[in-house]
């Protein structure tokens, strides 16, 4: 039976783990996601799981480490500094192949900033973040209901390839409520076999759960399975949604919580005439280039408007491959675009010249 | 006449990356003798440090994880809070445990999991090159105190067993030694002690092992083994903490 309650993002992707299957969450105080923490520490062990509040970013991201190894579905959260602090166990769950789900509830930086939303984690989350070559599936929800919607398909992704998937949420989305509609007996998503797994190795030989390898060709060899893993992800899992993109001369590029605000923009100035759509990626990594380049070819402006300084939009820039100009705005420390900022830079790249094709 | 001394089931047929004289081979012969005689090779789950034992999991024939520079213990908690029935135990030298890892020391003691910890105090970082370690005795030389350990510049020698004593989630703390056949004995007993605790679901156990490095002590073995009972028991007393 369908269900439809009032709830803040937090507690939405708290609500969604649950019923995605999480067996076992670890986490550490840090706002603005500190409701999804105490979610866990009031539902989850009421409901079959495992919570513990770790002493530090470092050991909850080693916790679940140690429970994705055991077969368990996983997931820690953070914010910002604290995922920056995660970094180094994320590079390890990738270099052995853990499935893992971990949100960022996104904050202002560098360093402390301070707790209001920002996107300046862009980088960090889709180009690495740790040491070494690997990615994480990235998923990016606008609303309180993508939240949850986007957390449970987090959990299919991570069993499915044996990767990390980060949520990337931020601390508007995180804390602002809206209507969420779930059915209340859809199943968590089937189990999948871990033939992987340290259970006990009773009547079988050992399984390793490690990212070393002493010998170099077996890092290169482990090297290139991630990267087969990867292409394999980037062929099948890219996700974006479009609105007003089929007759669009120009396009605004946002994800999260920036996309919905620009979204307003879009449509009032469709309401005036003017042929604009709006272009949301979904998954960050892996980043829909090859739809952005085929709207290159007839879509003549791109603007990308984030909550940083310019991040998202240097995939952007590749993926149209200089056929058409792309311009930018972007506020981060705690600034949110606005609705009337976003239309005076929809209205400038308009009203500029286009780009010049080489012959 | 049968045959009443081999390898055991729970230890692989290899040849060990460690130097003559190191005390790991002896504590991994110890811990797989002792995987054998509790029946335990099916449940038994190790977690591997950052250190000379990071490839542990090639000489146990058993299940492992190889955790991250001082998180095995943050690792151990999800392998065993998920697996409540498997025996997990860390394997970690003082540079893991007593230094880049003694938050999660602490905290996992604290919270008083159901683990069992053989933590090797050698008083060197080996892997890296015989650097300083927490558990390094004062005017010891090594590669980052050329002229010897000085409390006012580098601290004392951490005594991080006596500290974990103090915890209320810590049933059991022994500090024992692998210097001499005596002492090997008595480690023995005091690791199985330890697993036993486990698998009565006690808490958190720990023997602290004082073990050698000839390579970066710069001694013969022998030596070595003479320097734990006559110049590290002073500052580390063998026996039961706890």
């Amino acid at each position: 039976m369908k269900k439809t309650i009032l709830y803040s993002g937090n507690e939405a992707m708290g609500e969604a783990a649950i019923r995605a299957g999480l067996k076992f969450y670890a986490g550490y105080p840090i706002t603005p996601q500190n409701e999804l923490t105490a979610y866990m520490a009031d539902q989850l062990s009421q409901r079959g799981g495992i919570f513990i509040q770790s002493e530090s970013e470092l050991a909850a991201i080693n916790m679940i480490f140690g429970a994705s190894a055991a077969g368990a579905r996983v997931m820690t959260s953070s914010s910002s500094p604290g995922i920056s602090l995660k970094q180094e166990g994320i590079s390890y769950i990738a270099g052995a192949q853990l499935p893992a789900v971990i949100i960022n509830v996104m904050r202002a930086g560098p360093g402390l900033g301070n707790i209001w939303p920002a996107q300046s984690d862009y980088f960090q989350a889709t180009k690495g973040g740790g040491h070494g070559d690997y990615h994480l599936i990235v998923l990016a929800p606008a609303s309180v209901q993508e939240s949850f919607d986007l957390t449970r398909l987090a959990f299919e992704l991570a069993d499915r390839h044996r990767i990390a998937v980060m949520v990337l949420s931020d601390g508007l989305l995180g804390q602002m409520m809206e209507g969420l509609t779930f059915d209340e007996e859809l199943a968590p998503p089937a189990a999948v076999e871990k033939p992987w797994a340290l259970t006990g190795a009773s009547g079988r030989k050992p399984h390793v759960v490690c990212s070393l390898f002493m010998k170099r060709p077996d890092v290169e060899k482990n090297n290139l399975i991630l990267q087969k893993k990867y292409r394999r992800v980037a062929s099948r899992e890219v996700r974006y949604a479009e609105t007003f993109m089929d007759d669009a001369a120009m396009a605004v590029v946002a994800y999260g919580s920036v996309a919905r605000i620009a979204e307003a923009v879009v449509r009032r100035l469709r309401a005036k005439g003017k042929k604009v759509g709006l272009f949301r990626p979904v998954t960050l990594w892996p980043f829909p280039a090859k739809r952005l380049a085929d709207l290159s070819r007839r879509v003549k402006k791109f603007l990308v408007v984030e909550m940083s300084y310019g991040q998202m939009v240097e995939d952007v820039r590749l993926s149209v491959e200089g056929r058409e100009a792309v311009s930018f705005y972007g506020r981060s420390g705690g600034g949110v675009p606005t609705e009337s900022q976003i239309e005076r830079e929809v209205l400038k790249s308009l009203s500029a010249p286009l780009k010049r094709r080489r012959r | 006449m049968g045959k009443n001394y081999s390898r055991p089931q729970a230890l692989t047929d290899v040849v060990t990356h460690y130097c003559p004289g190191c005390g790991h081979g002896i504590l991994h012969r110890l811990v797989a003798e002792i995987i054998d005689e509790l029946g335990i090779r099916g449940s038994a789950i190790a977690v591997a440090p950052v250190g000379c034992a990071v490839v542990a999991y090639d000489y146990w024939d058993i299940d492992c994880a190889e955790a991250a520079h001082g998180r095995a213990l943050a690792v151990a908690t999800g392998l065993k809070r998920v697996q409540p029935d498997k025996i997990v135990f860390t394997y970690q030298g003082d540079g893991d445990l007593a230094a880049i890892g003694t938050a999660e020391t602490i905290h996992a003691a604290n919270r008083g999991e159901n683990l069992t910890v053989i933590f090797v105090n050698n008083a060197v970082y080996g892997m890296t090159g015989g650097q300083m370690a927490p558990t390094t005795l004062l005017s010891q030389k090594t590669a980052t105190t050329p002229r010897g350990r000085q409390a006012a510049t580098e601290g004392y020698p951490l005594k991080i067993s006596e500290m974990l004593a103090l915890l209320n989630g810590v049933v059991s703390v022994e500090r024992t030694a692998v210097s001499s056949p005596k002492e090997v004995l008595n480690t023995r007993r005091a690791i199985k002690d330890a697993f036993m605790n486990q698998m009565e679901r006690k808490g958190f156990s720990i023997v602290e092992v004082l073990s050698m490095c000839p390579t970066y002590w710069d001694k013969s073995p022998v030596d070595a083994a003479r320097w734990i009972s006559e110049e590290m028991v002073k500052y580390f007393p063998l026996g039961k903490i706890k």
